[in-house]
């Protein structure tokens, strides 16, 4: 085989693979445009006149879970988490690695320790505790956030922070500035590599989480993992209809981002896998 | 500098302290004391010894019944995902033509959240079911058993595919190119150089896959929640189910917890330990 019929041979292939991977979106797609009864019994047709159902699965479904209050809890929840544990995780690194003690070891290996815990070890007893200091609320479930985020988070931050030189700190020191201003004017900025990287993975993680928020504020508040596992009431008795329009609603979202951003998404899965 | 730092040393970590107390320590300092007690809210724990570890494979075989469908699962993810993903990768890192738009594409399903994942591929193979055999995932542990490793390599091999790229990309190119003047096959170039020097992203994707399988629960709970008859419930669901399922077993659920967090930080240990190991000869 020549180089060109090669190079066609790859392209059809992996094509073919891609078509195959995105299939399943494809399909749900389709069928958000389907009437509720004509999906689970023939999920792979077309719709046709008989069973097309325009965008009413899309309005009645953003009504029943009520989608755009989800949709501005999930954003809210997850912007201002980010956010919070960049900023916060990083003064902390920063200054557990270098005031050497015993304390900023111990807190150091606490929070590396936190990362191998799973969830459902705290699930219960955290829950209770953020019930009893009244911060089940979305403004209060940003803390928690930051204390489960803070352990791959210090973790990363704080092999960056060891690879710079201490020399830039003291010569600020000697010039007079606060630790305050050190920190903002002349370390943040250089960590943006690693902060990208940690907001990457934090905004994955908390967009989709679906138990913690669910313990938490559930009751109260629905993000939008919480709002579609809601739609599924007994088997058989949900609205097929209106949870293929909400998947796709919850889908286009994470494509938007991941197109925009798609260069620092893969390259902070790969530092953070590498790393964690 | 640690002097002239150290004063401001609160100032800078103190939320961050609070907040992981809040959300990590004290639930997992309470999480094993309660283990040892029965309760129903934290406040009202009376102590029990180990009777709640008993318990938890005593009352009924779903403890150990989700312990081996886990493994079960594992294994098989593992063997699957990491295949697929290493040979999608060598087919990647050849040059030729469209190479970053298929990465693009096949990295995509792993953005998407654990609960989507479970709905989309249960149309999808509940579909394929009630035309080939006039069931659906309900009807036998062996479906849920397949759709959920369906649905992780769907979810996984993009991420792995990722990873084992940056490994193929680190090899020098003069080793390959060494071999190739040698007159090695491309396939001896596969097995005697290219496997060999991505061992380390090797060791880094197996554990990755373990870890992921072993804590699986959106995709668990949106894709069967246990059906049939919690046959397919998987280790953090059967624990979710004895904390919220059955009133008077929040003990034995926490119990559970301990004992999963134990397996989970011991396959965290010796990826520890093997990484170490691997530093130290190089």
């Amino acid at each position: 085989m020549n180089e060109k019929k090669k190079d066609l041979a790859f392209f059809v292939g992996m094509a073919l693979l891609s078509i195959i991977c995105l299939a399943p979106i494809a399909i749900v797609l389709i069928n958000s445009f389907k009437g509720q009864f004509f999906i689970s019994s023939s999920p792979f047709s077309l719709p046709d006149a008989k069973t097309f159902a325009g965008l009413s699965n899309y309005l009645g479904g953003v009504g029943k879970i009520g989608f755009w209050k989800a949709f501005g809890y999930s954003c809210f929840i997850t912007v201002f988490s980010v956010c919070a544990i960049v900023l916060l995780t990083s003064m902390t690194a920063w200054m557990i690695t270098r005031v050497k003690s015993k304390l900023s070891k111990g807190l150091y290996y606490a929070f590396v320790f936190s990362m191998i815990v799973p969830f459902q070890m705290v699930m219960f007893t955290m829950s209770k505790i953020a019930n009893m200091l009244n911060i089940d609320n979305p403004i209060g479930i940003i803390l928690i956030y930051v204390g489960f985020g803070s352990g791959l988070s210090i973790f990363l931050f704080s092999g960056f922070i060891k690879s710079i030189p201490v020399d830039i700190e003291e010569a600020a020191m000697i010039d007079g500035c606060s630790p305050i201003r050190i920190f903002f004017s002349v370390i943040f900025p250089i960590l943006k590599p690693i902060s990208i990287t940690v907001a990457i993975l934090n905004t994955m993680w908390i967009w989709n989480d679906y138990l913690l928020p669910n313990l938490v504020i559930g009751s109260n508040y629905r993000t939008i993992p919480i709002a579609i596992q809601y739609l599924q009431g007994g088997y058989g008795s949900r609205d097929m209809g209106a949870l293929m329009a909400m998947l796709i609603l919850a889908i286009i979202p994470v494509i938007i981002l991941y197109l925009v951003c798609q260069k620092y998404i893969i390259k902070g899965v790969m530092s953070g896998a590498v790393k964690g | 500098m640690q002097k002239f730092l150290s004063r401001y040393y609160f100032v800078f970590t103190a939320i961050t302290i609070a907040a992981f107390c809040i959300a990590f320590v004290i639930p997992f300092l309470a999480g094993i004391y309660l283990s040892f007690t029965n309760f129903t809210t934290v406040t009202n724990a009376s102590w029990v010894g180990l009777e709640n570890y008993v318990k938890a494979f005593t009352t009924n075989a779903d403890f150990l019944n989700a312990l081996w469908f886990t493994v079960k699962f594992a294994v098989v993810s593992i063997i699957s995902i990491n295949i697929i993903s290493f040979a999608l990768a060598l087919l990647l890192t050849n040059n030729y033509r469209g190479t970053n738009a298929f990465r693009t594409v096949f990295f995509m399903p792993n953005l998407i959240g654990g609960i989507v994942l479970g709905y989309i591929w249960q149309l999808i193979i509940n579909g394929i079911l009630l035309h080939v055999a006039g069931v659906d995932l309900t009807y036998s542990a062996k479906y849920g058993f397949w759709g959920l490793v369906v649905l992780t390599n769907w979810q996984m091999v993009g991420y792995m595919m990722i990873i084992y790229i940056a490994g193929i990309q680190n090899i020098s190119p003069d080793l390959i190119e060494a071999a190739e003047i040698d007159g090695a096959s491309p396939r001896q170039i596969l097995f005697n150089i290219k496997i060999p020097q991505v061992m380390p992203s090797v060791t880094i994707c197996v554990f990755l896959t373990l870890a992921n399988s072993f804590k699986l629960f959106d995709q668990n709970l949106a894709l069967t929640n246990g059906a049939p008859n919690r046959e397919t419930a998987m280790l953090a669901l059967d624990i979710y189910n004895t904390f919220y399922g059955r009133m008077g077993y929040e003990g034995v659920g926490q119990a559970k917890a301990v004992i999963f967090f134990i397996l989970v930080a011991a396959i965290a240990f010796i990826q520890l330990a093997i990484t170490r190991k691997k530093e130290i000869e190089n």
